[in-house]
Order: structure tokens, then C-alpha cells, then sequence
């Protein structure tokens, strides 16, 4: 192996780290806000990163940060959990996914207790280890949890589309991909909205572009700035909305330009496409939202998981006490719900936004904002 | 979920036909899917999320927005209006 060069590590993220920097942006951010504003992250990689780094409490207080949907273990309806609970359960099954879909509760269990039982559940890192695992296992059928935004998309396309080329026919996937403007465009349509501007998800973007948010800014007069991961990259992002917002603009403007250009990543989106189709997409505790998802298109049908196996009688049971649903669409805040902390916490989750460690529930309770106070900021 | 770390394309090789790499990050090299950015030499920063890179880092802009922003901290209180 190649021995990494000394000024390798970490480069491209510990410069937007930097105190100095993340100081200036912070003081420029209260310089330029005069009035409360409220807005959403999508992203619950960002919601994370935000409390990791305390950047939250370090905001002025006319600055509202909401959380938005974009955490696709989420949102993955409990149907689904439980079909894919089924399949992994099935002795001729090799179940792959990504490590964080493992403790979501389905409706009786959870994937970590199937494999716990002896069922073969694997954790793969990338999609492609799905293909390397069926050639390898031909008397087995291999089942990958296919969920994910626009980022994870094109990996999931490229397994199917290396297994079409390759003619490995023991791989199937279970799908539940989601897309972010429909998502924008259902919380900026719902009657109880708050939120006025957008830091759009930076790795979605990368794949996608934003191109497809400029019409949204423009119906809905909101700013929406694409935004990275890292300290410096989450407080540009905000510093351009806010703004945005006191000079009452409404752009779609670029804080992460060492990624994401206008197009995107067009070999990617090609391949998606090739792919995958738009259909109607259920939340998880959101609901139906049109046009919202991505599906196998009818030629790869072949590799749909639902078609495979017998699994479309499935009755799901939602908690009855969970509000997960309002959280992510930015209406509640996760102490607001009687189990927060209580019946409700990481080791024993009741809703998927307390067991995914980028849910919103769940880094509320691990960075000790239990209730409205510990979360006030002065 | 939607993580991406960059990290430096330090081998490029096919597989399967389509175009592979190792790519290291701070000294962990991992097999990383590059069929999404073809145009990738050896030596360049790949974003990379979940085994394949989604983005080729833009080195130049990179440079260009840290200039611009430690700019900004030596204008400090006079403040220039140009994050953007
Ligand atoms: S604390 Fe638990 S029960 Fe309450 S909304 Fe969050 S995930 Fe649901």
C-alpha cells in the first residue's frame, strides 16, 4: 500500500474547520441579522454536524435552525423495515445494508436481532460488495437494502446496472429512494410552515445540481443555499441565506463550489436515470409525497426485492406516541414529545429519528438538549 | 447518511470495465468506484460517499473561497460584504 504523504491527512477539511474563520463567520452573521428568521437544513448529516460542533448554541438568537427530513433511514417507511425484516429472515437469503438501517424498529423487530437469531444480514460499506457477495454465493440470493437520497442513488443504480452487464441474476434490491425538492416543496406547501429559507444539502447537489431549485426559490420566494459539512461550509451557507433574507432576496446561491457546480455530476445523473424512474414515494411519518421517489424502471424489473418475494401482505403498527413525522418536517421540536428521554431513547428508539444517529431526535438527546431551556441559547 | 469525505486518487484500474481507483484518506487508502468522475487523474481529491467518489474536488476554488474568507477576517469589523 502507498504510504499516505504527511500533508495528506485531513486536507479539505481541517481548513474549514478553523476557529479563526468559523469566529468571523459567526460575528459576520449577527452583523447582518436584524429580524427572527427560521430556517431549515435539510440534511441530517448537517443537523448532526451543527450539534457536534456546538454551532447551534453559538448563533444569534433571531437565527432558528429546523431540521429537515433529509435523513433517509428516517424516512423509510415502517413497511418497508418490515419487509425487508421478512426477506432477511428467509434461510436462502443474504440480506446486505448499510450498517445504520440495522436497529430501526420494525413493527415486532429489528434487523440486528434477525441476524442476532442466525439470519446471514450483512453490513456493506459500498453497493458494489453486493456484487462481489453473489458471484461468490450462486446458490443464494443476495438482497440489497437499496434506500438513500440523490447521493446514494448512483451507487445503487451502477449495482443494478453492473449485474444487468454481468448477467448475475441472484442479486435483487429493495428500494425506497427519495428525492430532497419534492420534499422542499411539500414543507413549503403545508399551511403550518415556518420555514424561510434552505441550506440545500451539498452531497445531494454534487450528484444533482441546483438547477432544480431555482424554479422553487422562485414559486416560493425563499432563498436556498447550497451548503457543505464542515463548520466553515455550514456557517457560509448560513451567512448567505440570512443575507439573502434581510436584503429580501430569493437565490439559489453556491456555498460549496470545491463540489457541487450548477449541473452536477452528469455521468452520474445518465446512469440514474438509465435506472431508475420518478414515482409516488411514501415518508415515514410524513406521508405520500408525489413524485418523491425513485423506482426500478420496468426493464430491470428483474431485480426488484417486492417482485422476488412474497412479501406484499405485510401489516405494519406505528407508535402511537411518536410525533417523528412533525420533527422532520420542522413543525416540533424533539422535546416537545412526551417519550423524548424517557420510553424514547437511542438504546431503546421508538421512532427511526431517535435510532438514526443523523435523526434529529437522536442528537438532540446526545447533545443534552433535553428540553426548550437546554436548548435556548442564552 | 449522505456523507462524503475527500480524500487523494492514488491508483486508477478497471474492473469489470469500468474504471476503479484506491483512494486515501489521511492515510486509510479504500477501493473507491470512479466510473462517476472519468476526467480523474492520479493525485486528484475525489468527494467520496459510500465506495464511489461523487465529485472531483475543485482544487482552485477551494483555495479561492479560503482566500476570500481569510480575507474577510483581515478586514474584520470594517467588514467586506463579499462571503459570496
Ligand atoms: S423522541 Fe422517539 S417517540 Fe418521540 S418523536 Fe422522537 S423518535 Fe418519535
Amino acid at each position: 500500500m502507498t504510504p499516505p504523504e504527511a500533508d495528506a491527512t485531513l486536507r479539505y477539511i481541517d481548513e474549514f474547520r478553523r476557529p479563526e474563520l468559523v469566529r468571523r463567520l459567526l460575528d459576520e452573521i449577527r452583523r447582518t441579522v436584524t429580524r427572527p428568521w427560521t430556517i431549515m437544513e435539510i440534511c441530517g448529516g448537517q443537523t448532526h454536524a451543527f450539534m457536534r460542533f456546538g454551532l447551534d448554541e453559538l448563533l444569534p438568537d433571531e437565527v432558528e435552525l429546523v431540521h429537515g427530513p433529509g435523513c433517509p433511514v428516517c424516512v423509510t417507511p415502517l413497511e418497508l423495515i418490515d419487509k425487508a425484516i421478512a426477506i432477511a429472515s428467509r434461510p436462502d437469503t443474504i440480506f446486505c445494508s448499510f450498517g445504520d438501517m440495522l436497529r430501526v424498529p420494525g413493527s415486532h423487530t429489528d434487523l440486528f436481532r434477525v441476524k442476532a437469531a442466525g439470519g446471514d444480514v450483512r453490513i456493506v460499506y459500498s453497493p458494489l460488495e453486493c456484487l462481489k457477495i453473489a458471484r461468490e454465493n450462486p446458490d443464494r440470493e443476495v438482497v440489497f437494502f437499496a434506500i438513500g437520497f440523490e447521493t446514494t442513488a448512483p451507487g445503487n443504480a451502477m449495482l443494478v446496472w453492473q449485474a444487468h452487464e454481468l448477467g448475475v441474476t441472484n442479486i435483487s434490491m429493495l428500494v425506497s429512494h427519495v428525492r430532497v425538492p419534492p420534499a422542499i416543496t411539500a414543507i413549503l406547501s403545508s399551511p403550518g410552515n415556518r420555514v424561510r429559507g434552505f441550506l440545500a444539502a451539498g452531497h445531494v447537489c454534487a450528484i444533482m445540481g441546483y438547477w432544480e431549485y431555482e424554479p422553487l426559490a422562485e414559486r416560493f420566494q425563499v432563498p436556498i443555499v447550497v451548503t457543505g459539512f464542515e463548520p466553515v461550509d455550514l456557517l457560509r451557507g448560513l451567512l448567505m441565506t440570512v443575507r439573502q433574507l434581510e436584503a429580501g432576496r430569493h437565490e439559489v446561491e453556491n456555498a460549496y463550489g470545491r463540489t457541487v457546480s450548477r449541473e452536477g455530476n452528469r455521468p452520474a445523473q445518465e446512469l440514474i436515470s438509465r435506472v431508475f424512474e420518478p414515482c409516488d414515494r411514501a415518508w415515514r411519518g410524513i406521508g405520500v409525497i408525489p413524485n418523491s421517489g425513485w423506482r426500478l424502471r420496468p426493464e430491470f424489473a428483474d431485480f426488484d426485492a417486492e417482485k422476488r418475494f412474497p412479501i406484499s401482505d405485510i401489516q405494519t403498527q406505528e407508535s402511537a406516541v411518536c410525533i417523528s413525522g412533525l420533527i422532520l418536517q420542522g413543525l416540533k421540536k424533539p422535546y416537545e414529545c412526551p417519550a423524548f428521554g424517557t420510553a424514547c431513547t437511542p438504546a431503546h428508539p421508538l421512532g427511526a429519528t431517535m435510532v438514526s444517529s443523523e435523526g434529529t431526535c437522536a442528537a438532540y438527546y446526545r447533545y443534552g438538549k433535553r428540553n426548550r431551556q437546554q436548548n435556548a441559547r442564552n | 447518511m449522505c456523507l462524503g469525505i475527500p480524500g487523494r486518487v492514488v491508483e486508477i484500474f478497471e474492473r469489470d470495465s469500468i474504471q476503479m481507483g484506491k483512494v486515501d484518506f489521511g492515510g486509510i487508502i479504500k477501493e473507491t468506484c470512479l466510473a462517476y468522475v472519468p476526467e480523474t487523474a492520479v493525485g486528484d481529491y475525489v468527494i467520496v460517499h459510500a465506495g464511489f467518489a461523487i465529485s472531483r474536488l475543485n482544487e482552485a476554488e477551494a483555495q479561492e473561497t479560503l482566500a476570500m474568507l481569510q480575507e474577510m477576517i483581515a478586514l474584520g469589523e470594517e467588514s467586506g460584504d463579499d462571503t459570496a
